[in-house]
């Protein structure tokens, strides 16, 4: 029997891997899909009040939420912007940097090509071009106002100021085109998305840009995330399974469906999981809802069903490597949180596409979609707060989401668990249940 | 029923999600040669196989059983008023069965594929989807590279029934005289003033889009696959693990290593794979101990895709059929009913198992040459979407073990070659049983369980 074919699988991850201790250089399997095969460099293009930051931004905090190192960069000073995108991706392993500037002149866009080519790197031009008066008011209006520069400034002062800034921009604007540049990689997104001009994408993750951009827009809407009532299990403290909602749960969602009548939202889709206790919540609003097998809770694989208590008793080092790594661990024959977030992509993507939506839902699922709304880490996304009983409804605004919470004032069980302070595999069961919360 | 599911596309309209809100007509625009049927046919079967019922209608299809004997390129001339009283006929034919798709039975998206290279034509269509409620799409095709035009000629129009009774040379020149009774009158989707229509324009074969308005889901979806297929040859090679410990025992699901034999197949796996001498090939395995130790002996770089990974069984994982059939007959029946859409009790179904794969589909595509080392229901469904099998035939194809498919892309549809390594195996492939009534005797369910030990 060949040593080359015996596998060992890695305790937190879940991962087969042949041999014992072969060093990670050495590994033939790679267990992350290659997005692409060397560093990518973003650079946004385009008049001030195009919304480039505001597309910078967003596609930063996709990018790092489906698990590819971003950093996006505000820049005034190029050749420093330079030299801090190859650190990082040389010391910091960065995969995309995003270079946010006008970069309105050919001239300019050439310097980065060049240092791209020597480097190695691969680039991929977004190119904002608005001639709507409108739009580019609201823009100003929106995140410029607020800016230091404005500070002593009457809005209509600045308003003018800004325009004009804008002109000394016009004048040596040279857009991107089609034949001159037709060697480059690029994506031109006209009037905010009504029209796009994409070429020469080359590689995966160019493509998922691309298509994540065609997604978004800025129309204003809301979108109110929530748990399921509380359920039969939650009063048990047990995770995971597929019970229905306890007494307490069924009031929830009642007084949902009045806060949701309360809020009078126009043309609300309403999204559930597969899940009776998500189901039940939304039957007792009274409107159409859909049903999204990808928002189904965490699957706790052997776990499932069980107390944290049992959990310890039966699987102790199991329960220790969660805590020493929440976001990575898989339960055995489960997830992981990091397969959630994998699993979660299409409904992020729809949840752009969409306008005002309510998402009736789980709670390790809620921390990942609150996760890529509030931009909060890996490390943070598991341990955020997302308790029964509470509709968080989320509003775009500027360059971030404003957070409204809304506590129904229907009791429910506490379900979150804190990171203990000893994630030692050799600690004590008491010191690995200190933070569980109180249940029947 | 008010929680509409959202992977179901069901007849009963109540229950159906849609991802349109109504039907959708996609219109293909382009001269002769531009690769309109090749997209229309492959976004067709790439439609279907999501769950969305799709159907195109091919014009020249239409005309061909008009016109029986097709003589010359004459039929084509901007002067010929017989011919063009024909043409026009044809695509109100066309047009007219595209309705009864769209209304009548149940479709979602029609694909209307001819040139409708004038903007008059296109009108007649935008008024036809008004009437009727139709949204609709554009699909362009531009080209001016002469390779790509004489390949696509050589490829699926020397080959078509116009050109039988012509030799090679003869079916060229008078295919390139066809396309200029097109030229003069070609106007197309134009940014300004077409600016109102939703539209993308696929230029030199993917090298540039221009998209348009966008309007809503499935739209989004049609300029993703759009812009993620290529036409660049190459070849995927679907395969499953080696035989398994659990295979050899009979029991579905479960993360075993391999038998003897199976390991026995990898190697003869690696060594098929070193004598296709392939270039640059990708390997990709599921999460799951089997596949991953069968891509070990094959001694490339391989990625791990925890989408690949076999369907989840739920409570039935790692049971033999005839312990399915005592501990959950009813179970099994309905499975048998309907072996698509039916979901393991805390598991999945081939419904499930194709949503997640789409992603490694979509992969696929972009990629050039592939081995997918995988599993048997998610063999399948790969398998299904590459041949265009419905969901009916799906579970049931067969991917035996030990057995490599080389799938190659030939004009509109997939070459297949079967390469058996010769290694023994276990079969584990289960045919549907002819009594599958919940009230039927054990015998009856288990008639067509494969042996095993």
């Amino acid at each position: 029997m060949s040593t080359e074919q015996e596998l060992t699988q890695t305790p937190l991850l879940k991962l087969w891997l042949p041999g014992m201790g072969r060093a990670l250089g050495q590994r033939r399997g790679s267990s992350r899909p290659q997005f692409t095969n060397c560093p990518t460099m973003i650079v946004m293009v385009g008049l001030p009040a195009r919304g480039k930051t505001y597309i910078s931004k967003k596609l930063t905090r996709y990018l790092n939420w489906i698990g590819v190192p971003t950093q996006g960069e505000c820049i005034s000073c190029a050749s420093n912007a330079l030299k801090d995108i190859a650190n990082y991706f040389t010391k910091e392993q960065g995969q995309v940097a995003v270079f946010d500037a006008t970069n309105t002149t050919r001239e300019r866009r050439g310097a980065i090509i060049s240092f791209a080519k020597e480097k190695g790197y691969k680039v991929f031009f977004i190119e904002s071009v608005c001639d709507d008066p409108e739009i580019i008011e609201a823009n100003i209006m929106q995140v410029k106002l607020s800016s230091p520069d404005y500070e002593n400034y009457d809005k209509e002062e600045a308003l003018v100021d800004f325009l004009k800034r804008i002109d000394c921009y016009k004048m040596s604007y040279v857009p991107l085109d089609e034949e001159k540049d037709r060697h480059l990689s690029f994506i031109k997104i006209f009037n905010v998305g009504s029209r796009y001009l994409v070429n020469r994408v080359q590689d995966h993750i160019q493509s998922r840009i691309v298509y994540y951009l065609m997604n978004i827009h800025v129309t204003p809407r809301s979108i109110y995330l929530s748990r399921h009532g509380e359920s039969e299990l939650n009063l048990l403290g047990r995770i995971g399974g597929d019970t229905g909602l306890s007494s307490q749960g069924q009031k929830y969602a009642k007084a949902l469906a009045e806060f949701i009548r309360g809020q009078s939202i126009k043309d609300l889709k309403v999204w559930t999981s597969h899940m009776k206790r998500t189901i039940q919540t939304a039957e007792a609003l009274g409107v159409p809802y859909e049903q999204w097998k990808a928002l189904n809770e965490i699957d706790a694989g052997v776990c499932e069903e069980m107390t944290y208590e049992e959990i310890q008793a039966t699987h102790p080092e199991e329960f220790a490597l969660r805590d020493q790594d929440k976001y990575r661990y898989r339960y055995p024959k489960g997830e992981s949180y990091e397969d959630l977030v994998h699993r979660l992509e299409p409904v992020i993507m729809e949840l752009e596409r969409q306008e005002n939506v309510l998402v009736i839902c789980h709670q390790a699922v809620m921390r990942c979609l609150l996760a890529y709304f509030l931009d909060k880490s890996a490390d943070d996304l598991p341990y955020l707060k997302c308790p029964l009983h509470t509709v968080l409804k989320l509003t775009p605004l500027a360059y971030g989401c404003k957070v409204e919470s809304f506590y129904l004032n229907i009791q429910a069980v506490n379900t979150h668990r804190d990171r203990p302070t000893n994630v030692n595999v050799a600690r004590k069961p008491e010191e690995a249940l200190q933070t569980v919360p109180e249940h029947l | 029923m008010r929680g509409a599911d959202r992977s179901k596309n069901t007849q009963n309209l109540d229950k159906r999600v849609c991802m349109t809100n109504c039907p959708t007509l996609i219109v293909t625009v382009g001269l002769p040669a531009r690769g309109k049927t090749y997209i229309s046919k492959k976004l067709t079967r790439y439609l279907n196989w999501i769950d969305v019922p799709t159907k195109e209608f091919n014009v020249g299809q239409y005309r061909r059983e008009c016109v029986k004997i097709y003589k010359s390129f004459e039929f084509f001339r901007p002067d010929n008023e017989e011919g063009l009283k024909i043409r026009k006929q044809c695509a109100l034919a066309a047009l007219n069965d595209v309705r009864q798709f769209l209304t009548d039975e149940g479709g979602q998206v029609a694909v209307f594929d001819a040139t409708n290279t004038t903007r008059e034509r296109r009108e007649t269509i935008l008024r036809f989807a008004e009437q009727n409620g139709f949204k609709v799409f554009f699909v362009e095709s531009v080209c001016e590279d002469p390779d790509v035009i004489a390949e696509n000629i050589v490829q699926v129009k020397l080959g078509s029934p116009d050109y039988t009774h012509c030799n090679t040379e003869e079916a060229v020149a008078d295919f390139m005289k066809r396309i200029k009774c097109y030229e003069n009158s070609y106007q197309p989707l134009d940014e300004e003033l077409d600016r109102d229509l939703s539209f993308i324009k696929i230029i030199d074969v993917g090298r540039r889009y221009l998209v348009n308005r966008v309007q809503d889901h499935i739209q989004s979806r049609i300029v993703y696959y759009l812009m993620n297929i290529h036409i660049t040859p190459r070849s995927i090679y679907l395969c499953r693990h080696g035989e398994s410990d659990l295979n050899i025992k009979g029991r579905i699901g479960g993360d075993s290593g391999l038998s003897a034999r199976g390991k026995e197949f990898a190697k003869s796996l690696g060594q098929f794979i070193q004598s296709q001498n392939i270039h640059d090939l990708k390997v990709w395995t599921s999460q799951m101990k089997r596949t991953i130790q069968t891509a070990e002996a094959v001694g490339v770089p391989y990625e791990q895709w925890k989408a690949l990974n076999e369907i989840d069984a739920g409570v039935c994982e790692e049971l033999t059929y005839e312990e399915i059939q005592q501990r959950y007959p009813l179970e099994f029946a309905l499975r048998d009913q309907d072996k698509y859409r039916y979901r393991y009790p805390k598991g999945e179904s081939y419904e499930d198992l194709v949503q997640r794969l789409e992603p490694v589909i979509m992969e696929l595509e972009r990629q050039e040459n592939v081995l997918v080392i995988c599993h048997q229901a998610v063999m399948r469904c790969l398998l299904a979407y590459f041949l265009d099998k419905t969901a009916e035939e799906l579970p049931y194809l067969k991917c035996p073990l030990h057995t490599v498919l080389k799938l190659t892309p030939m004009a509109y549809g997939c070459k297949v070659e079967s390469v058996c390594l010769n290694v023994d195996a276990v079969n584990t492939h289960r045919d549907r049983p002819s009594n599958i009534d919940v009230s039927r005797l054990p015998e009856e369910a288990l008639l067509t369980v494969p042996d095993h030990h």
